[in-house]
C-alpha cells in the first residue's frame, strides 16, 4: 500500500490539509474501500457533498487521483487517497490503522469473474473467492476488533443477491458474496451491544463498468449507482440491518430462495 | 422511415431503447480506439437536442454518462473544469451552494456540459450575455487524430468548430467554464402583458436595461385582434438571500403516454387562455422565486412529453432579423390558421453579443421556439411552409431542436459552414449530418 498524498501537499503525515477546510467538530469521516468503482464513488459523492472527510482505497492510482479531485470540488471536508491492492493481506494492517479512525467503513470493491472461465480455470476460481470474500473477511475482521475496542461505528458491507442462493450462471460470484453475507451477519450478531453496527447490503443489477458486458434486460431491473448509494446511506441512517437495494429485490429473492431445489436445479436464471 | 425510428428521432434520449453499440468510456479508462478502429462515433450526452443531431443510426453512439468529474472548481474565481457528461443539475448542486451560476442556461437542467457545448446553448440573457460558448475557457478534443487543447489562443480553429460543432469535431473529454456570482439562489420576477407582436417589440428593448432575463410566452391560439399577445417574465438574480440548491428530482411524474388527441386544437387553446389570463393577474407585482422555479418549470414533471403521447412531437425554433417582424406575423397567422398551435411557445429578442462558434444558431434577432403534436405529414408540411418564410426572411433555424431541415436551409443559415466543414472528423457523424451535408 502506498500513501498517496493529495497534490501541492509535502505533508508526510497521512492526514492532510488538502480539502475545504471547515470547523474539525462535526466533520464525519468515512473509508471507502473501492472507491474508484461506479458504487464507491457514488457513495463517496454523496459523502463528499455533507462535507465528510473521506479516506479513499482503491488499486489504480491514476483512477483515485479523478476521483480525489471530484470528491474535494463537491465539497468533502479532506480526502486521503490509499493506492491498496485489497489482495494483498500482507498489508491490512498498514491499511486498517490508517482507516480506523473514521466513523464509518465501506467495503466496495470486488470483481466479477467469467463463470464460463472458472469452470476450468482454478487459478481464475480461487481469485474471485480472495477478492470479493477472503481479503474482505481480513479487513472486516481487523476494522471490527478496532471498532469494539472503542465502542463505536459501522461496517457497511457490500454483498450481492447472487450470494442468496447459487445459479449455475454466476455461483461463483456468488458463493463469495454469499460467504460474506453470513460472516457479516455473524459480526454483526456479535458485536450487537458493543456500538458497533453492521449494514449488509445486497444490491441487484447495477448498471456499471464492472457490468458494462452484459445485456441490460429486463431494463426495469437495473439501476443506476447513484440510486444504489442513495439507498445505502438511507439504510445506515436508520441503522438497518440488511437492505436490498432497490426495494423490489427482497420479493425476487424471496420467491428464488423458496423454489424446491428439484425444480430449481432445471431452471435458467 | 419506420414509424418507430421517426420516434426515436422525434424525442430521442426520452426513451428507454436508445442501445449504445459503443463502449461508454470512463475518465478511468484510457480506451479510445473506438476514436480510430470505428466508422462512425457521435458522443452523446443525455439526449435533451428534439432532433436527430444526437442520434447516428448508421454507426456508434460514445454515451458520456461516466464522463462525470468535476476535475477542479475554483470557488474564488468561479472557474470550474468539468467533464462532458456532468448534467446542469449536479453542477447546480455544487456551484450554487458556493455563490455561483451558470453564467448561461437553457430551459431544462437536464442536459450534458458537453451537449451545452456541441449546442452552443442559449437562455433568457443572450441580450446581455450571448451563448454558454461565450464562457468556455478551454477544452480538450479527443478525435481520430489524437488529443487536443483549444481555446481562442490554442488550435482556435478547431476551438471556434467545436463550440456549436454538434459533436461531429471529435469528443470533448474536458472544459473550462467561467461561472457567473450570484448572491442569492432566489429570482426576482416580473410579469408584463403584451397584446401585439408590435407591442412585444416596443417594450422588449427598455426590459434589456433593467432586466438580465427576459422571455415571453406568446399564445399561439389568439387569432384576429389578440394574434400576438402574450406574456414576458423578466428577472433578476436577488441581491441577497440564501444560496440554496433547489429540487434534483422532478415532483411529478408524468406515468404513461397520454392518449394521442389528449394535445387538440380545443385543450390547446382552453390551455393557452388559461395561461393567459393567470399570468395577467400577477403584472406589476414582483414575485420572489427559486431560480428553480424560473428557469426550468418542465423539469418539476418527470418524462412531460409523455402528455403528447407515443407518436411525440416535433419542436421548431427560429430567429428571424429585428426588421423581420411582419415575418414573424405572417408565421404566427400560418400556425393559427393550420389549428395546430403549439402547446408551448416562447419568444424571446436575442442581442449582438457573437459567439466564437463557426455553427452558432443565436445572432440578432427575434426568436420563437414552438413545439406541435406529431400529425404525421400534416405536422411536417406546416413546419415546412413556416422554414420556408424564415429562409425568405433571412433568418435561421437551430439544429439541436431540428429534424426536417434541407442542405440548402442549412448552407444558407450557416454562412460559416465551409469553414466548419474542414473539422469535421471523418470518423464523426449524426443522422442531422447526413441530412444537411448533402
Amino acid at each position: 500500500m502506498a500513501n498517496k498524498q493529495a497534490p501541492n501537499s509535502d505533508d508526510k503525515q497521512l492526514v492532510s490539509d488538502t480539502g475545504n477546510t471547515n470547523e474539525q467538530s462535526n466533520i464525519k469521516s468515512a473509508a471507502i474501500l473501492g472507491a474508484s468503482s461506479a458504487l464507491g464513488q457514488a457513495i463517496a459523492r454523496q459523502l463528499a457533498e455533507q462535507g465528510h472527510t473521506l479516506y479513499l482505497a482503491a488499486r489504480d492510482e491514476v483512477k483515485l487521483d479523478t476521483v480525489e479531485k471530484d470528491l474535494l470540488a463537491r465539497g468533502a471536508s479532506k480526502v486521503i487517497s490509499l493506492v491498496t491492492d485489497f489482495d494483498d493481506i500482507g498489508r491490512h494492517d498498514e491499511l486498517v490503522k490508517v482507516i480506523a479512525c473514521v466513523d464509518s467503513v465501506y467495503t466496495v470493491y470486488g470483481t466479477l469473474p467469467d463463470q464460463t472461465l472458472c469452470e476450468n480455470n482454478w487459478d481464475a476460481t480461487m481469485a474471485a473467492l480472495q477478492t470479493n470474500f477472503i481479503s474482505t473477511v481480513s479487513l472486516l475482521g481487523r476494522l471490527a476488533y478496532e471498532f469494539e475496542s472503542r465502542g463505536r461505528g459501522t461496517l457497511i458491507v457490500v454483498s450481492s443477491v447472487a450470494g442468496d442462493r447459487g445459479r449455475k450462471s454466476n455461483y461463483v460470484y456468488g458463493s463469495a458474496k454469499g460467504a460474506l453475507s453470513i460472516f457479516s451477519a455473524g459480526l454483526r450478531n456479535r458485536l450487537a451491544g458493543t456500538g458497533v453496527h453492521v449494514l449488509t447490503v445486497k444490491p441487484g443489477f447495477i448498471d456499471t463498468p464492472m457490468t458494462q458486458h452484459l445485456e441490460k434486460k429486463p431494463a426495469v431491473l437495473w439501476v443506476n449507482a447513484d440510486k444504489v448509494a442513495t439507498d445505502i446511506l438511507k439504510a445506515e441512517a436508520a441503522g438497518k440491518n440488511s437492505l436490498y437495494t432497490p426495494w423490489f429485490w427482497r420479493y425476487i429473492l424471496l420467491i428464488i430462495s423458496h423454489i424446491p431445489e428439484f425444480i430449481f436445479k432445471r431452471l435458467s436464471l | 422511415m419506420q414509424p418507430e425510428q421517426a420516434q426515436r428521432a422525434i424525442v430521442p434520449g426520452w426513451r428507454n431503447d436508445i442501445q449504445f453499440p459503443g463502449a461508454s468510456p470512463s475518465s478511468k479508462s484510457t480506451d479510445t480506439t473506438m476514436l480510430t478502429e470505428a466508422t462512425s462515433v457521435l458522443p452523446f450526452g443525455n439526449g435533451r437536442s428534439y432532433g436527430d443531431s444526437c442520434l447516428n443510426s448508421d454507426g456508434d453512439l460514445i454515451d458520456t454518462c461516466r464522463l462525470d468529474n468535476i476535475i477542479a472548481f475554483d470557488r474564488i474565481n468561479g472557474v470550474l473544469t468539468v467533464e462532458p457528461g456532468v448534467a446542469f443539475s449536479d453542477l447546480l448542486q455544487i456551484i450554487v451552494p458556493a455563490g455561483w451560476f451558470l453564467p448561461v442556461t437553457p430551459g431544462t437542467s437536464q442536459i450534458t456540459v458537453g451537449g451545452a457545448i456541441a449546442n452552443d446553448v442559449h437562455g433568457k440573457n443572450h441580450y446581455r450575455d450571448g451563448t454558454f460558448g461565450c464562457f468556455v475557457v478551454n477544452l480538450t478534443l479527443a478525435n481520430s487524430t489524437g488529443l487536443h487543447v483549444c481555446s481562442l489562443s490554442e488550435n482556435a480553429e478547431l476551438f471556434r468548430a467545436t463550440i456549436g460543432g454538434l459533436g461531429l469535431t471529435g469528443i470533448i473529454t474536458s472544459a473550462t467554464i467561467n461561472l457567473m456570482r450570484i448572491h442569492s439562489s432566489d429570482m426576482n420576477v416580473e410579469t408584463q402583458v403584451f397584446n401585439s407582436l408590435d407591442e412585444f417589440a416596443e417594450i422588449s428593448r427598455p426590459l434589456h436595461e433593467s432586466y438580465q432575463y427576459a422571455v415571453a410566452w406568446l399564445d399561439c391560439t389568439a387569432n384576429a385582434k389578440s394574434l400576438g399577445r402574450g406574456v414576458f417574465l423578466n428577472a433578476n438574480h436577488a441581491d441577497n438571500g440564501t444560496l440554496q440548491y433547489g429540487s434534483k428530482h422532478p415532483g411529478l411524474n408524468v406515468p404513461v403516454n397520454f392518449p394521442s388527441r389528449t394535445l387538440n386544437h380545443f385543450s390547446i387553446k382552453a390551455f393557452n387562455q388559461l395561461y393567459f389570463y393567470m399570468q395577467r393577474r400577477n403584472v406589476g407585482k414582483q414575485l420572489q422565486k427559486h431560480y428553480h422555479s424560473y428557469f426550468y418549470p418542465l423539469d418539476a414533471i418527470g418524462q412531460w412529453h409523455r402528455i403528447y403521447g407515443s407518436k411525440g412531437f416535433y419542436q421548431y425554433q427560429f430567429i428571424v432579423p429585428l426588421t423581420e417582424i411582419s415575418t414573424m406575423k405572417k408565421i404566427l397567422t400560418v400556425i393559427v390558421e393550420s389549428g395546430m398551435g403549439s402547446f408551448l411557445a416562447v419568444l424571446k429578442e436575442f442581442g449582438k453579443v457573437s459567439s466564437p462558434g463557426m455553427l452558432s444558431f443565436p445572432r440578432e434577432g427575434y426568436c420563437l421556439a414552438l413545439d406541435f403534436a406529431n400529425r404525421a405529414e400534416k405536422t411536417e408540411q406546416l413546419i415546412a411552409r413556416i422554414d420556408g418564410m424564415v429562409a425568405n426572411a433571412g433568418g435561421a433555424a437551430y439544429p439541436a431542436k431540428d429534424r426536417l431541415m434541407s442542405a440548402t436551409s442549412f448552407e444558407q443559415y450557416f454562412p460559416q459552414l465551409n469553414e466548419f466543414k474542414q473539422h469535421v472528423d471523418p470518423r464523426f457523424a449524426s443522422d442531422f449530418w447526413r441530412r444537411v451535408n448533402g
